[in-house]
């Protein structure tokens, strides 16, 4: 028999159910109450794109080092579902445990030896308790959380808190979650030996000042605080909750208590099209505009993006990422819109994208990304994916500054109209290639001008000069230049040894990428690593390239989209960039990004990492 | 090609409106439409129904799709800003422009291809959402930009210039505008100036959705003897419902009631309507009499024109969605921003 795995506040724990039992909320019950303890958590959701029926995963990630991403593997499976019973029972290290539902019997060929059993008659406790069929359900779902609670030592207090917050208001629930919390914990503490079961929570001081929350949240807010006054969207997963969280933000902060007014307009679209149609009218029009959506949504798109990138209009896209091609995988995680944004629409087109790499800078980039628009007059993607935008993530808290103000970018008002200054609307005065505009209705008789996606001369008059076509173009590159500037930078994490091998990753990927990089140098190896935050790149990414020998780059995609950029854009020797890609639908594991390092540098298998569980 | 813009030479005695301003400040560039186009002579009632109504031609947003229907902005309006958007998408640019700043006065001149063909669903969701604007389609019943195809308004058995016979039938955009909420319904034809300027001019002062769609034949694809959106048949099979005129809000108390043939609507600014009836049944408040009429007589062959449909009491996007009076696009940051103290309490809650 393999040694039971023993492990204090750093394993894996996953919990398998079915889609619709009511068990999101247990789950979450028990992530929340270890981070309540100071322990570091990071759960994740895998689902179907369904509503009922379908298998369900919850993995939580404990993690006192901090470690937010997925590690690999699994070392407690709590098995709800029958349905997948043998993929479960396959996932769990050797030496882990297997929690399940023993009021039916489950034959020996049914189970491995090198696993450890916790049985637990869930159903039949249920059945003799309840006569109703839902009550039987939700309560199986707290009793098992308490019964982890006691294998785990998870203070059943902070349980007990976070159920009263839940049921804040609704104190006649409050009572029966409590009892069933309760006799989980009785069973276990009874019958289950839990002494002897290795993984153990114990209080910690980990978590700081960390908050923890969803990034399609943590976007809305970004969207509120930087001032997005109209919204319009068509509902598609996973972006639909940027906008539920909008509506409930701007309800709170920005309708006015006296008369009932809203300070924003939100338009549920009757597509993907009116949609950023309405986004690049309001643009156009001076207010800021936004739409959340996926990767099916920006295919429809694509011919606005086009005529806002060329006739020069503000419009903030938040692409939630899932995986695709087309419908694809609805409810999977990828990073694999890069093309089709980067360079969305027919013609020479180019946007500016940002990538966020977790809910803080949802939080940050949602903001920021309305004040780029605004200075640049062009599309900019917020490029968040599901694993950051649907699953509840710690990150550091959010931040104003109280001076920040819009940056509403070159607009010439009434008032030097008036002073009679000479306006061109495509004129490029200050050699950045930005361009300066008028809100329309600003002045009677100065400063109207045509809008329109076909060519134009500097003065906006429609022109099908070859001159004028080239200059404009050459004009509009020389913006994207000088976003180069403005974009959030690359962060760079070097050594005081001067490392040959590089890597370079971005958004989601992040926390995977910052364990496997302990992992590597733990090993030996030690890698330079810089974080894209932004599209254009700025210099300073083409200069990491040229000061290593090999550079990985990771990412949530077939195509090593990124890669190819880097290469289209910067002119790299292709044989030098690496790609590292995982695209299951599935967050990139630390493993993964380790092991393929590995067997790329020919250092061998890399499972016999330090891992501080497998004792 | 370049346009050319018209010399601004003003004339001392060119009529000048209660602004102040005369015909000419509310004309755009040389049109390069076909000479006798539909498009050009509304585009010329559309000058005339802003000077007439006395409005500031820069509080006027003008936008338009994609066709020969389409480019007809810059032909009106020179000192409005203007917004010649993607093809068939007009309405939705439309609407957010209108969130932004509720302020202006928006004309969205749409063609037939662009709004009962590619734009259809846009068509239909904008009208629907009650969006505060004046919705023209400059129907001619074929793409003239791209020479000569059917649209989806081409009446089924009309011919094309080539003789090739329409088997589809056809879209009502009026019915469609009826039976989706519009306040304001109206048809005209491009060729019946008198007609056509006070309908235009009473759309941009209602504030609702106003459709307007007026046959505006092509003269180089869709004006021979086989189609009925030519001048001739436009001409011959023109059955007006009314005519309207309108009188300023200042002026409306003194002109009252002659009974009979005569119907006023006084619209919320105070400015009143008064219909001069041609056909003495029809009854303009009448949402689902309008549409039966129309079918009636369409199925003759005719083409009903005049003021078909109007609202007593209109309401606007803005009104449904609750918005506050203020211009979205006039707001500050503290209006908008929730500020720090704010946010330290946010992130309080989420621990
Ligand atoms: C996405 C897209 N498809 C096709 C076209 C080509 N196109 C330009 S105008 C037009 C039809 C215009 O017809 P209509 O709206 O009736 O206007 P008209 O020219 O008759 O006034 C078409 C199909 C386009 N510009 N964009
Ligand atoms: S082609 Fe037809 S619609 Fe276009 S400008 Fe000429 S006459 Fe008018």
């Amino acid at each position: 028999m393999t040694k039971a795995l023993q492990s204090i506040n750093d394993f894996v724990v996953k919990f398998a159910n079915v889609n619709g039992s009511g068990s999101a909320s247990a789950n979450e019950l028990f992530a929340r109450s270890i981070l309540r303890m100071g322990v570091p958590v990071s759960p994740r959701n895998i689902f179907p794109s369904n509503i009922q029926g379908l298998p369900t995963w919850y993995e939580v990630r404990v993690s006192e080092a901090g470690y937010l991403g997925r590690r690999g593997g699994c070392d407690f499976m709590v098995a709800m579902n029958p349905q997948t019973w043998d993929e479960d029972l396959r996932e769990i290290e050797p030496g882990g445990y297997l929690f399940y539902d023993n009021t039916r019997v489950i034959h020996a060929d049914q189970l491995r030896d090198d696993i450890n059993l916790i049985g637990m008659p869930l159903t039949r406790i249920c059945n003799e308790r309840y006569d109703d069929a839902r009550q039987r359900q939700l309560f199986k779902n707290i009793m098992y959380v308490g019964a982890l609670a006691a294998i785990f030592d998870i203070d059943i207090g902070e349980v007990e808190k976070l159920i009263g917050e839940m049921y804040k208001g609704k104190e006649k629930l409050l009572e029966p979650n409590i009892e069933a919390l309760h006799s989980g914990r009785d069973y276990a503490r009874t019958h289950l030996n839990c002494a002897s079961i290795g993984l153990k929570i114990r209080r910690a001081d980990a978590v700081g000042d960390r908050i923890f929350i969803e990034g399609n949240s943590a976007t809305a807010l970004g969207c509120v605080y930087g001032g997005a006054t109209v919204c319009a969207w068509y509902p598609i997963t996973p972006s639909t909750s940027v906008v539920d969280a909008f509506q409930s933000y701007c309800n709170k902060f920005r309708i006015d208590k006296a008369s009932g007014e809203k300070r924003f307009a939100i338009v549920q679209g009757e597509d993907e099209i009116a949609s950023i149609g309405i986004v690049v009218g309001a643009g156009w029009n001076g207010a800021r505009a936004f739409t959340a959506t996926s990767g099916p949504g920006v295919s429809l798109m694509t011919e606005f993006l086009g005529l806002a990138y060329f006739a020069e209009i503000p419009a903030t896209i938040i692409n939630v990422q899932r995986g695709g091609p087309s419908t694809g995988m609805p409810t999977r995680t990828q990073q694999a819109d890069l093309f089709s944004c980067a360079y969305a629409s027919n013609g020479d087109t180019k946007h500016i994208l940002l990538f966020p790499e977790d809910p803080k800078e949802c939080f940050d980039f949602a903001a920021q990304a309305l004040d780029l628009a605004d200075q640049l007059q062009t599309p900019v993607f917020v490029m968040s994916d599901l694993d950051i935008g649907m699953n509840t993530r710690l990150c550091a808290p959010f931040e104003w500054d109280e001076n920040r103000h819009m940056q509403r970018g070159k607009i010439v008002t009434r008032e030097q109209l008036d002073a009679g200054i000479k306006f061109g609307r495509y004129q490029d005065v200050d050699g950045d290639g930005i361009p300066y505009r008028t809100y329309p209705g600003t002045h009677p008789s100065k400063g109207a001008f045509f809008t329109r996606g076909t060519s134009k001369d500097a003065n906006a008059r429609y022109s099908e000069r070859g001159e004028d076509y080239v200059e404009n173009m050459q004009r509009l590159q020389r913006k994207f230049e000088t976003a180069k500037s403005l974009v959030p930078q690359p962060i760079e994490t070097t050594h005081d040894t001067p490392a040959t091998v590089g890597v370079i990753y971005f958004g989601s990927t992040s926390p995977a990428m910052q364990e496997a990089m302990d992992n590597l140098q733990r090993r030996g190896l030690v890698i330079d690593a810089m974080r894209l935050r932004a599209f254009p790149f700025p210099d300073s990414v083409m200069e990491f390239i040229h000061r290593h020998e090999k550079v990985f780059v990771v990412e949530q995609n077939r195509d090593g989209q990124l890669r190819s950029l880097l290469i289209n854009e910067g002119q790299i020797n292709p044989a030098k960039l690496i790609p590292v890609l995982h695209f299951d639908g599935t967050p990139i594991t630390a493993r993964f990004i380790t092991q393929t390092i590995c067997t790329a540098l020919n250092l061998g298998h890399c499972e016999s990492m330090p891992k501080q569980a497998a004792l | 090609m370049t346009y050319i813009a018209k010399p601004k030479l003003h004339h001392p005695s060119l009529p000048k409106n209660k602004l102040g301003f005369t015909r000419r400040d509310y004309e755009g560039a040389v049109s390069t439409l076909c000479a006798g186009c539909g498009h050009d002579a509304i585009s010329a009632a559309i000058i005339q129904a802003c000077f007439n109504a006395n409005i500031e031609p820069h509080r006027v947003a003008k936008l338009s799709g994609i066709g020969c229907s389409s480019k007809a902005p810059t032909y009106f309006l020179g000192g409005s800003h203007g917004f010649n958007t993607v093809h068939g998408r007009m309405p939705s640019v439309l609407t957010g422009a209108n969130l932004a700043n509720r302020d202006l006065i928006y004309l969205g001149v749409s063609g037939d291809g662009d709004s009962a063909s590619i734009g259809i669903g846009q068509f239909v969701h904008s009208i629907r959402r009650g969006v505060n604007m004046t919705y023209l389609v400059m129907n001619n019943g074929v793409y003239g930009l791209t020479k000569g195809q059917f649209s989806a308004t081409a009446d089924r058995g009309s011919a094309s210039k080539r003789g090739v016979v329409n088997s589809d039938a056809p879209v009502d955009l009026i019915t469609m505008a009826l039976q989706l909420g519009a306040t304001f319904v109206a048809r005209s034809f491009s060729g019946d100036k008198e007609q056509l300027v006070p309908i235009i001019e009473a759309a941009l002062q209602h504030p609702g959705a106003a459709f307007i769609d007026v046959v505006s034949p092509c003269v180089a694809f869709n004006n021979h003897s086989g189609s009925t959106k030519s001048y001739d048949y436009a001409r011959e099979h023109n059955e007006a419902v009314n005519r309207i005129d309108i009188i300023p809000a200042a002026e409306a108390e003194e002109v009252r009631y002659e009974a009979g043939a005569v119907q006023d609507v006084t619209q919320s600014d105070g400015t009143l309507l008064r219909l001069r009836k041609v056909h003495l049944d029809y009854d303009v408040h009448d949402r689902i009499g309008a549409m039966n009429y129309l079918h009636k007589h369409q199925a003759r062959g005719e083409l009903v024109t005049g003021l078909l449909y109007v609202s007593e009491n209109p309401e606007d996007l803005h009104s449904h969605i609750g918005t506050c009076k203020r211009p979205l696009a006039q707001l500050q940051d503290a209006d908008l921003c929730p500020g720090g103290e704010t946010l330290a309490k946010i992130n309080a809650g989420l621990r």
